[in-house]
Formats: structure tokens, sequence, C-alpha cells
């Protein structure tokens, strides 16, 4: 009898895994078998409400990956693996093929890595090891106010100040002096592949940065202590005593910053130009796969339209997925376990 | 006092023959390198400022009593607001705190009370991987879930589509905020002979609930900016609606759909809501700090 009482009040509430509080546990469970009275209903309810939301949590992703694989079947049985090899998107002929768009989605969000990642890095750098204390505080905050604003903020402003900018001073500048590369050659329009990278890159520095700086904090002091010790200058110290150390996080924190730019949708669409080509000069209007999705989705007309927008939404959703859980590995294998805190 | 005494102590004046000099090379790279990390955060820093100034600069001109309270004109007729998008908006999000906030917490009680096991490894894996889900995505998913099934866009689908979104988020930051609780707490709980749902509710999630709120606040904050979810769940709407199932006009698809319009009117009324859009998401973040610290919240 006490034997059934106490495997039906087993304790089990949080404990840091590995090594587990077994007086604790043992206090707990003579307090709950002194006391038998509690009727043990409620909390079975109560235990199988939570288990409810968990599972809710798990048929969520099992709902995501069956509405994506079922509704692109029909574009799947048409196109088979060619339709991620060919460059023809025609809904006129129903031909579809999704070559610019992972292009452009691959490019802007490559591009956007280019800027982002030496400014995110010099930021988590400069907070964590060379500001003075106070201004510390202040800095994370602005930097991570850049992730709290909205898309379709970005890019109303992207539209207005950015473009112009790009198209009057940076672009032709850019064609004048690296105009023989063939990467910047062509009418400077402002709108195009240039103008989705660089708001892409305003948009994942905060998470980057603050990823970053999770992982330089966990780098112990004695390490730059040790380092300072040997003689080194501040940036001796950094370079061989910190960025050393947590490198495996760094790159985790650029890969999930990179995670966000695959997927972002609405800043792009306002200024890459949504034409589906291929082109070299980043002057070029480009396409990527979820402003197409976010421009023809809702217009789609036909089935098999429709099938292959869907089908693009899959590989979309497959790609971020490897890309994140690669990333929160890095991260974690920094962080030793603790998950990164995830921002805005 | 005595602890200014002690540092001072142990920062003993390295003898001058004890290290060679640094040479200049060296001294200059420490230098430039300091000066390079000032550089990116200032440049980092200048889009930030930028976007407010502008913000506030175009968005002031542009807002007055008529926006607020007025539906949008049609073209080439100046005036007109976006009041329906604002309420359209508030009611996507109240459909989506509705359905995701109860959702989420409970699944933050489950990882952190219930889930210290391969269940809660599988559960804590699944929300990771639904946190880095592209809004656009769930946006598809939502539009087969709802809409296909409703045969018409509706405020519904677009607040399916935004729970989503905020489940994953509320559940990780739930369990955080449990975990801190000292498991002390709880065991002081059940000594008094409390049964163990009771614990959870009144003790554990009770002491917990200012960083939970503020999780919550998180979530919401990151979802009410949303538009790409929207495009084919809610889709947009020109007039007043107060059905939950007719498409509806939120204040995010509206500022899309101006934007890229042509018209100068639109533009600056583009402006006007962003300003709204973020001083909602700011002012409701705040609030409900605000309510926490003064334990108002807390204290109910």
């Amino acid at each position: 009898m006490p034997n059934q009482a106490s495997s039906r009040l087993r304790f089990s509430a949080p404990e840091p895994e590995g090594d587990r509080n077994i007086a604790a546990k043992v206090k707990t469970r003579t307090a709950s078998l002194l006391q038998g009275k509690v009727s043990e209903v409620p909390d079975m309810i109560f235990s199988g409400v939570m288990w409810f939301c968990g599972a809710a949590v798990v048929t969520l992703l099992g709902l995501i990956v069956y509405q994506l694989v079922v509704g692109s079947q029909l574009s799947w049985h048409a196109f088979g693996w060619k339709f991620f090899g060919q460059s023809d998107w025609n809904p006129v002929s129903d031909q579809y093929g999704a070559l610019p768009f992972m292009f452009g989605t691959i490019v802007s969000s490559l591009l956007a890595l280019v800027i982002a990642v030496p400014l995110s890095l010099g930021v988590a750098v400069f907070i964590t090891e060379m500001s003075p204390a106070r201004l510390r505080g202040i800095l994370s905050f602005t930097t991570e106010l850049l992730a709290a604003i909205p898309s379709v903020v970005y890019g109303l402003w992207a539209i207005f100040v950015l473009v112009p900018i790009l198209r009057q001073y940076v672009e032709p500048f850019l064609a004048k002096t690296l105009g023989w590369t063939g990467l910047f050659s062509g009418a400077p329009y402002g709108i195009g592949m240039l103008a989705a990278g660089t708001i892409l890159a305003i948009m994942i520095i905060p998470i980057i940065s603050s990823i970053t700086r999770e992982v330089l904090r966990v780098v112990p002091q004695h390490q730059r202590e040790a380092v300072l010790a040997l003689g080194s200058t501040r940036w001796e110290m950094i370079r061989m005593g910190v960025l050393r150390n947590a490198r495996a996080g760094i790159v985790g924190a650029i890969i999930l910053g990179l995670g966000r730019a695959l997927g972002e949708t609405m800043a792009i669409t306002m200024v890459i130009g949504n034409r589906p080509e291929i082109a070299k000069s980043l002057f070029a209007p480009g396409y990527t796969m979820a402003s197409v999705l976010a421009n023809e989705f809702s217009e789609a007309t036909g089935d098999l339209y429709l099938s292959a927008l869907i089908e693009i939404g899959l590989a979309l959703f497959f790609v971020t997925i490897v890309v994140n859980g690669l990333a929160r590995l890095m991260v974690w294998s920094v962080t030793r376990g603790q998950p990164a805190r995830s921002v805005v | 006092m005595e602890t200014e005494m002690k540092l001072k102590a142990a920062v003993v004046p390295i003898p001058a023959f004890a290290l060679p000099p640094v040479s200049l090379r060296r001294r200059a790279t420490d230098h430039a390198m300091t000066a390079l990390a000032l550089l990116t955060v200032a440049l980092v820093l200048l889009p930030l400022f930028a976007i407010f100034a502008y913000l506030v600069y175009k968005g002031i001109g542009s807002l007055n009593l008529a926006f607020l309270t007025q539906t949008p004109k049609p073209v080439g007729e100046p005036g007109g607001g976006m009041a329906n998008a604002i309420v359209g908006s508030m009611v996507i999000l109240a459909i989506a705190s509705g359905m995701g906030v109860p959702l989420g917490i409970g699944a933050g009680i489950f990882l952190s009370e219930y889930g210290r096991n391969r269940y809660g490894n599988i559960v804590r894996f699944v929300s990771d991987v639904l946190n880095g889900v592209p809004s656009i995505v769930v946006g598809i998913v939502a539009y087969g879930l709802v809409v296909m099934r409703q045969k018409h866009f509706s405020a519904f689908a677009g607040g399916v589509a935004l729970a989503i979104m905020m489940i994953p988020t509320i559940a990780r930051t739930t369990e955080q905020m449990l975990l801190l609780v000292p498991q002390a707490t709880r065991e002081a709980a059940f000594a008094l002979g409390v049964s163990r749902w009771r614990t959870t509710l009144s003790i554990t999630l009770r002491t917990a609930t200012s960083g939970i709120i503020t999780g919550v606040m998180l979530a919401f904050a990151r979802v009410a900016g949303e538009t790409a979810p929207l495009l084919f769940t809610a889709f947009g709407n020109q007039f007043w609606n107060w059905k939950t199932d007719q498409p509806t006009a939120a204040l995010s698809l509206q500022i899309f759909t101006y934007a890229i319009s042509p018209y100068d009117e639109w533009h600056r009324q583009a402006w006007a809501g962003a300003l709204v859009l973020i001083m909602l998401i700011v002012g409701a973040v705040a609030a409900v700090r605000i309510a926490v610290r003064h334990g108002t919240l807390a204290r109910t």
C-alpha cells in the first residue's frame, strides 16, 4: 500500500541533470506519504492538461510538416528534383522551377552575413571586453532595440531612405571602384540585391552580436588573465584568450543569424525588385523564396501553381530547420548546455 | 574602505625590468583594433537612430485625429486613416494571445515540472525548432489549416498563425522562469500537505509571475509587428469589419500595402502607421513591465 502511494505521488520536479538531490527526494517522498489524505484526482487532471500542452507543441510541428508535404505533392509529382534545378517560373504555361528564388535567398543572405558579421563581432567584442561598465548596459539595450523593430518598418525605411542613398552615392561609387569585378555593374537602380542584403544585415546584427556576447561572456576570466600576465596588449588578449576560445560559439551565432536571414520576408520583398532572374551583378533585381510566397501565394490560381509555392515553403522550412539545428549545437558546445538566450 | 585598501595592495607596480617594453607595432595594433571596434559600434547604432529619427519625423507630421478614427479613403482622395487596421490588429492579437498564451504557459509548466525526462527533451527540442520556422511558412500552414477549410480569409486564421509563433517562445521562457524558483519553495508547500497541482499553480507559478509576464510580452511584441503570416490569413480589408470570420485589416499589412504603392499620400500614411505600430508595441510592453514592477499583477 505505501509502495503504491509512493509511486503515485512520486516527486519529479526540476533538478539539475546529472547530480540528483537524493536527500531532498527522500524527504519530500516521506512528506507526501505522511499526509496521505490528498486526493489524487485533481493532480492527475492537472498533470494531464500540462502533458496535453506539451504534446500540443509536438503536434504543431507535425501539422506544419504534414501541411507542407501534402500541399506540395502535386508539384513534387509533376517536377520531382528538377523543380530545384530549373529557372523557369511561368504560371501561364504551368512551368515552375525554384532556382532563381534559391539563388536570391542564398545570395542575399550571404551578402547580409558579409556585412553583418564584422560589425556584430566588433560590437560584441567592444561591449564585453572594451566598454566601460556604465556604457555596457546601454549599448546592449540599444543594439537589441534593433531586433524589436518590425520587419515591415525596416522595409519602409529601406524604400525611402536606404535605397535612395544606395542609388545616389554607394552604387555609383562601387561601380567606379569595383566595377571591373562584374559584381557591381549595370544601372544603379538602388532597388535590388544589394539593397536587400544591406537591410537584411541591419536586421541580423542584433541576433549575431547578442549571441556572440553570450558566448564571449562564458569564456573563463582566467583565460584573459593568463594571456595578460604574459605581457600581451588588450587586443592580443582578446584575440588569443577570448576569440580563439569562443570560436565554435561565434560560428554558431553566425549560422543562427543566417537562419534568420534565410526566412526573412517583408523587408526584402519591399526592396529586392521581385524579378526571378539570376544575375551576376548585385545591382540587379532578384527574388527570394520567402518573397515569392509573400507576393504570389494569395493570388495563385490553379492547383499546380499553389502546390509549387508550397513546395518552395517546404524547402525553406527544411533549410532553416537544418541551419538552426546546426547553429544551436555549436552554441551549446561553448555555453555548455545552457541554451543561448533567445532574442526578441 | 577596507576592500579599497586591499585592491590597492593587490596592484603591485611591476618593476620595469620584469617585462620587455611593448613594441610600437603591437601598441599601434592594439589602438587600431580598439578604434575599429568603436567604429563598428557607431556603424551599428547609426541605422538605429536613423530609423527612429526618420520614423518620428515622418510619422508625427502625418499623424492626426482622422488617421486614428477613419477608414482608408480611395486612391486620390486625401485624408482617411487606419482606424480599422488598428482595431483589426488588436482583434487578431487578442485571438492569438487567447490561444497562444495558455498553451505556451502550459507547455512551459510541463517542461519544467513534468518534463525532466525524454519526453520533455523532445518537446524542448521541438519548440526550439518551431522558433526557427520562418514566419511566412507559418502563414502557409495557417492558410492550409483554417483558410482552406473555411474557404475564406479571416481574423481567426491570422490569430492562429500568430499563436503558432507565440507558443514556442512562451513555452521556453516560462520553463526558464519556473526553473529559477528554488526547489525548497516547492518542498515547503509539499511539507504543508499542499497537493502538487496547487503547489505548481499557487506557489511556483506565482513566484515566477513577473518573469513569465515578461516572456509573454516579448513574444507578443515579436508577433505584433509580423506581416508575412497575415498576408494570406487575415488578408487585409479597406473597411470596418467586426466579424472574426471575415478578411480583416491589420496595421502591419496596411503599412506594407501603402509602402509599396506609388502614391505620396499613402506613403505618408504608411509612416504614420509605422509610428503607431511601434508605439503600440513599446506601449504594451512598457505598461505590463510597470504593472509587474508595482506588483499589481503579481498580487492579484
